[in-house]
């Protein structure tokens, strides 16, 4: 599903990234850790084109991302859902109108009952706020918002950068049995943290995989926790 | 195929692309406002551009018709020089006919220049002898060298320094006026593009949301392009019709005052100024949708 071999990413004139070899399989859980600023945002923007690798490769959905179109990368984008750390939203448009609109762009809104998105507003815990607008949304809201928009096209692969960095422990655990759930689905998630308690929660549930960015490089990858 | 396409479901419209641009009422408004007054402009260089071409025909088959001979003798041999000019024109090849033009018609001619109580039998007037021509004319060179053998006094004016200089400047004028339609043209479209870029780049947020959700740079573009292009042509509509109903208060044409007076569109030239607003939109499309997809590739 996605593969990097060797890729690596510069900026500036300085290594971000270097000499990453990850293969992640069809139905996996993968966490990612390491320190702040150790590239796993950064790691994360490769796996889904929003940056392209300086050296090395990275392929997802069996294409090579350098040899991909710009509508080729919206057309392998529908197939995952982003939650970013600074999640954002159109501003001008309602809670509701936000996560229907990956369905929206892909011409796929008649495909999705009304009440499904009132399913996924309550499971995230925002069924009252489905008639706002983001700006009035706190941050664990928005993030909340975010991870139900990006799985409401129930897309092959969701990478998630701290999904619950700005929720509560209660409701972070109801957002990852929410990707558990995913995951038991056949979903594949990848999602960067460095809440080791998060970790270990999952791992009771699910055959989660832990890799660790250190000095710019993967290191124990497969290695469980 | 794909393209034309593309610029009918402007028309046809598509609410859940339009909604995911933010409105904008200042670029909106400046853009039909523009709209509106370059379809003003055009209405005018249009009618300017056709009035002149209908002037420049006019004079040239006027002037083209005529000629007219100037016979400048002492009082005793004008009649016999005028009698000997229409002798020679009378058996001259092209000349249709001629005629002496009487005391009153000289007057009349003299009239703005001299007023009308002007003692024309006490002045050293030349006499005047208007020629129609047919065909392709008299052999002007020729004409000229029979004339000086018979008549001295004569003196041949086939109007081509007037005519020319006339021609040329009506001419010029619609020249002129066809470069102005497509400097507005040009210019509409440039600033519409401007208008647009700044559209899109105000809109980056958006742009990157849409990106990360799977929209196609195409969808994106759709919605601008769809914007604009609606505004051009409700702008171009409302300016159109302000100039139709100028021109069409315009004075009529009148022999005296030239193409001031005739300034505006005659028989089927009014359906030109019909097509301004669907080019405008059209413009506006093309000018949008490029400036869409550069500024998306940019900012992604």
């Amino acid at each position: 599903m996605i593969e990097l071999k060797n890729a690596g990413f510069t900026y500036g004139g300085q290594d971000i990234l270097s000499e990453m070899t990850l293969r992640l399989q069809p139905g996996s859980f993968h966490f990612l850790t390491g320190p702040s600023g150790s590239g796993k945002t950064t790691l994360l923007n490769l796996c889904y084109q929003a940056l392209l690798p300086t050296t090395g490769m990275v392929r997802v959905f069996e294409q090579d991302v350098r040899a991909m179109t710009r509508d080729d990368i919206a057309r392998v984008r529908r197939r995952i859902g982003v939650v970013h750390q600074n999640c954002q939203f159109l501003d001008h448009l309602s809670v509701r109108e936000n996560l229907a609109l990956p369905l929206t762009v892909s011409g796929r809104e008649d495909d999705v009952h009304p009440s499904n998105i009132d399913d996924l507003l309550g499971w995230v815990g925002l069924t009252e706020r489905g008639d706002a607008l983001p700006p009035e949304l706190s941050g664990g809201e928005r993030q909340r918002a975010a991870l139900a928009r990006a799985i409401i096209m129930s897309p092959d692969l969701i990478l998630a950068d701290e999904p619950t960095g700005n929720v509560d422990w209660e409701m972070a655990q109801r957002l990852l049995a929410l990707l558990v759930e995913l995951n038991k689905m056949g979903k594949t998630i990848l999602i960067a943290t460095h809440d080791l308690n998060l970790i270990r929660t999952v791992k009771s549930e699910v055959s989660a995989r832990v890799l660790r960015i250190s000095n710019k490089k993967l290191q124990l990858a497969g290695a469980d926790l | 195929m794909e393209r034309i396409r593309a610029f009918l479901d402007v028309f046809s419209g598509d609410s859940n692309a339009d909604r995911v641009v933010p409105p904008s009422g200042f670029t909106a408004r400046l853009t039909t406002f523009t709209a509106a007054a370059m379809a003003f402009l055009t209405v005018f260089a249009l009618a300017l551009s056709l009035a002149t071409g209908r002037l420049a025909a006019r004079w040239d088959a006027e002037l083209a018709r005529t000629s007219t001979i100037r016979i400048s003798a002492p009082e005793g041999q004008m009649a016999a020089q005028s009698q000997a000019v229409l002798e020679v024109l009378r058996t001259t090849p092209g000349i249709a006919s001629a005629r002496v033009m009487s005391d009153a018609e000289q007057r009349k001619l003299l009239e703005p220049w001299f007023g009308p109580d002007l003692p024309l039998d006490t002045l050293p007037v030349p006499r005047l002898i208007e020629v129609l021509e047919e065909g392709r004319g008299p052999d002007g060179a020729g004409l000229k060298l029979r004339l000086a053998a018979e008549a001295p006094g004569a003196v041949l004016d086939d109007h081509t320094r007037w005519r020319r200089p006339l021609v040329n400047a009506a001419t010029r004028l619609r020249v002129l006026g066809l470069i102005s339609i497509l400097l507005i043209a040009g210019s509409t479209a440039a600033m519409i593009t401007l208008a647009a870029q700044s559209a899109l780049a105000a809109n980056g947020q958006v742009i990157g949301v849409l990106r990360l959700i799977g929209a196609r740079d195409v969808y994106i573009a759709r919605a601008f392009v769809r914007r604009f292009t609606l505004r051009a042509l409700i702008g171009a509509c409302v300016g159109t019709t302000i100039a139709l109903v100028g021109v069409f208060f315009m004075p009529a044409a009148a022999e005296e005052g030239a193409f001031l007076t005739g300034l505006g569109f005659k028989g089927w030239h009014w359906i030109l100024p019909f097509l301004i607003p669907p080019l405008a939109a059209f413009v506006a499309f093309w000018a949008t949708r490029w400036a869409a997809f550069k500024t998306l590739q940019r900012l992604s």
